[in-house]
């Protein structure tokens, strides 16, 4: 394995709210290594925008509290001054979203906002900075990249958009992109272009990137590992192969039987996982996902499960996995892979 | 799975158009009139008890022909003939009537629900409206209703903002069936939902139909949910119906460059597939200004010279499956080879 890049560990965020505090983020340990993509899905508030940006510490210091150890290149994280902070988001770090008009300046051009940092950071000229924009919107598939390094976010269209702020992100070399979502707005069509560059870029430049989604397609087309969230935990980490071809964690099993498939028979009814998501107010005492699973037991609404290596490259968060399985599959689990 | 419907159709649309008219900034700047062709001559069936599905990119026309066909705005030109008459021809009164067969389910049902009314007030509306028994007699249609949809008893007195997506996505759905209506023209009703709440929601429009004999107009930018729950299909690209089949034929061999390329672009979850993708270049063109000739022609790899000059008509190819494409025009092909040869 690469060197890591990005470590991890026990990271709890608490929110200080009217109604008291919320840990949004409860107990979450990774690693990411150089020039890999890690996936991190799940569904909708589960955590990990949270995760992500308490990485980056985006958060108003007043409302929020982390515990843990965010280490990044030896440091950790959460010990720096803000103004040290500031100096790695952007340049070490960097993050895409969604909404790409969030996050690009309307009353910048975007060569603008490409060279400014470059000048800033690195120290370039105007006419180097400017160089260098041209080229990174051309790495990022824009056509006529000269005449588009003088225009205004609004006069993009939305694939373009999201380029430009892949370009824009992309102008400091970080050595770790997050990218939030960056996908789930565009078409597929689009999608596909933007999923091909960031593979591409991903090879040419070797960033570790951590790309989140709520979409299995994505994942498996891809990363090279992947994280499943629950309710604030990870409660499964697997390289992408495994994940699909023997899920551990009966929520992740669930998840991948309740997608409408491409290929194959079409089924009359697709498989559910029962109930809702509880909200973080509400949250179950023992294993997060007891008030769903249907082989929750006592000890599983008693006890939280910790988060168990299982193989070198997988982990999961469940005391009866290995029973289910067997019970299910009528087979062992295989504590090796790849 | 193919479920063998009449082939009757309960609605006939044909020739559907919507323009919108653009800003009055734009019409000046280009001196008179400019249109938004959201939906730019449309003809499909809806057959009863199936499942149609229309597909495609945002942008394209899938909500303005759902709201077209119920008359939510008015259209610019077609018909749409349902028991023998044009709904677009029908007075407001006569129209109020065929409402009652005609509802409407939304992506998001929450911007539809009125924050201060309670679920089962919410839900009594239609009733009064359309003028459908007594008061006693309303509560027991929306009490059957709601346990229909997964809600419970209690429910009824709550108010919208207490319940998650999917919840809201039921209320949505017994707000429309309260009525007992025919048609259901669903506006993604799952795409705002996560996974394991969609498929919940996808079983019970399952059940429905098969119980309430429903026909569906299901809108959706999602294949997968499509494939897995629609009879049979419509492209659309840019305001047209560019191809149009059973759903099996359209998913397992489609014949619109267009909807080659949108179902190689959706990320199957398997890992271990690789696949041939038809990767479009660029962006969707404006509806304000499309392309002459085949509307598709500045994306296709396969676009020949007929293509930027000559609309392609739709046809009609083996098991009722039509395409709109000059590839599938024999003579129009070998032409274009000549040319292209010579
Ligand atoms: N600033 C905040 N203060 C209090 N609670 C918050 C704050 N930000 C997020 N949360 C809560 O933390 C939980 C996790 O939110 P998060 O945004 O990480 O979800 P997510 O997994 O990114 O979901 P989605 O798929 O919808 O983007 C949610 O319950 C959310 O309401
Ligand atoms: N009220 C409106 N006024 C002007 N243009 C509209 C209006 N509603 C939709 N449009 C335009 O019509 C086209 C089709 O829109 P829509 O039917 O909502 O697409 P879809 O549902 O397929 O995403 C788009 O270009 C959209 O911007
Ligand atoms: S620990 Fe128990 S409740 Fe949690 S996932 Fe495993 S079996 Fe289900
Ligand atoms: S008519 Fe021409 S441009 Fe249009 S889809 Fe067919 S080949 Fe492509
Ligand atoms: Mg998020
Ligand atoms: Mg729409």
């Amino acid at each position: 394995m690469t060197t890591e890049l990005l470590n991890v560990e026990q990271l709890r965020t608490h929110f200080y709210t009217e109604k008291g505090t919320v840990t949004a983020v409860d107990d979450v340990s990774f690693t990411i290594h150089e020039g890999e993509i890690v996936g991190l899905v799940g569904e909708s508030g589960c955590g990990k925008s949270v995760t992500s940006q308490s990485i980056m510490r985006l958060y108003d210091e007043y409302m929020v509290e982390y515990e843990g150890k965010i280490e990044f290149n030896g440091d950790n994280l959460l010990n720096y001054p803000i103004k040290k902070m500031q100096k790695i988001r952007g340049d070490a770090i960097s993050m895409i979203f969604q909404d790409p008009l969030s996050s690009l300046n309307p009353v910048f051009t975007i060569g603008k906002q490409i060279a400014e940092p470059l000048m800033l950071h690195h120290k370039k000229s105007k006419k180097e900075a400017y160089e260098r924009a041209v080229e990174l919107l051309a790495l990022t598939g824009i056509p006529s990249p000269e005449k588009r390094v003088h225009e205004y976010p609004h006069q993009l269209s939305g694939g373009m958009r999201q380029r430009a702020m892949i370009a824009v992100t992309l102008a400091c070399e970080p050595k770790l992109l997050i990218a939030d979502e960056p996908t789930t707005a565009l078409d597929v069509t689009i999608q596909a272009q933007i999923l091909n560059l960031m593979r591409d870029l991903n090879k040419k430049l070797q960033m570790g990137i951590i790309f989140i989604t709520h979409d299995l397609g994505v994942v498996a087309e891809l990363c090279d590992r992947v994280m499943v969230m629950y309710l604030g935990q990870i409660v499964e980490e697997a390289d992408v192969k495994t994940l699909f071809e023997q899920p551990l964690h009966p929520y992740t099993r669930g998840l991948i039987k309740s997608i409408p498939q491409m290929t194959g028979e079409r089924k009359s009814e697709l498989s559910v996982i029962k109930g809702n998501v509880p909200s973080l107010t509400n949250k179950p005492k023992g294993c997060r996902f007891s008030t769903r699973c249907e082989f929750a037991d006592e000890k599983c609404i008693e006890e939280m499960p910790p988060l168990k290596t299982h193989s070198d490259t997988k982990k999961v968060r469940c005391w009866h996995y290995e029973e289910i399985i067997a019970r299910e599959e009528g087979g062992h689990v295989h504590a090796s892979s790849t | 799975m193919q479920a063998q419907h009449e082939e009757t159709a309960l609605i006939q649309v044909r020739n559907m158009k919507k323009y919108y008219q653009a800003k009055k900034g734009l019409n000046k700047l280009k001196g008179g009139n400019t249109y938004v062709k959201a939906v730019d001559g449309v003809s499909f069936d809806l057959r009863k008890g199936e499942t149609y599905a229309l597909v495609g990119e945002s942008g394209c026309g899938k909500s303005t022909t759902g709201r077209t066909l119920l008359r939510l705005h008015d259209a610019t030109e077609g018909e749409a003939i349902y028991n023998g008459k044009d709904l677009f021809k029908l007075s407001n009164k006569e129209m109020n009537k065929v409402r009652k067969d005609m509802q409407m389910v939304f992506q998001d049902p929450y911007s539809s629900l009125n924050p201060r009314k309670r679920i089962g007030n919410i839900l009594e509306e239609p009733l009064n409206i359309h003028n459908i028994g007594n008061k006693s007699e309303r509560t027991d249609i929306v009490m059957e209703v709601m346990s229909k949809v997964g809600l419970q008893v209690d429910h009824y007195y709550r108010y919208p903002h207490e319940f998650s997506g999917g919840q809201r996505q039921r209320i949505g759905l017994a707000r429309a069936l309260v009525v007992d209506p025919k048609v259901i023209i669903c506006d993604e009703p799952v795409s705002a939902l996560d996974v394991s709440i969609q498929s919940q929601v996808i079983n019970l429009l399952q059940n429905l139909q098969r119980d309430l004999g429903l026909t569906y107009l299901f809108i959706s930018h999602d294949i997968s949910v499509v494939r897995h729950i629609s009879d049979r299909i419509g492209v659309m690209y840019l305001g047209n119906l560019v191809e149009e089949g059973y759903t099996d034929d359209v998913i397992e061999n489609p014949k619109h460059p267009y909807t080659k390329a949108l179902l190689s672009s959706v990320p199957l979850p398997d890992p271990n597939v690789q696949r041939e993708r038809v990767m479009l270049q660029g962006d969707i063109p404006s509806p304000l200004n499309p392309p002459s000739g085949c509307v598709f022609h500045t994306r296709c790899p396969f676009a020949m010279d007929v293509c930027k000059t000559t609309v392609p008509q739709s046809l009609n190819l083996a098991g009722n499956h039509t395409v709109r494409c000059h590839l599938h025009d024999e003579e129009i092909a070998t032409d274009e080879k000549k040319v292209v040869n010579a």
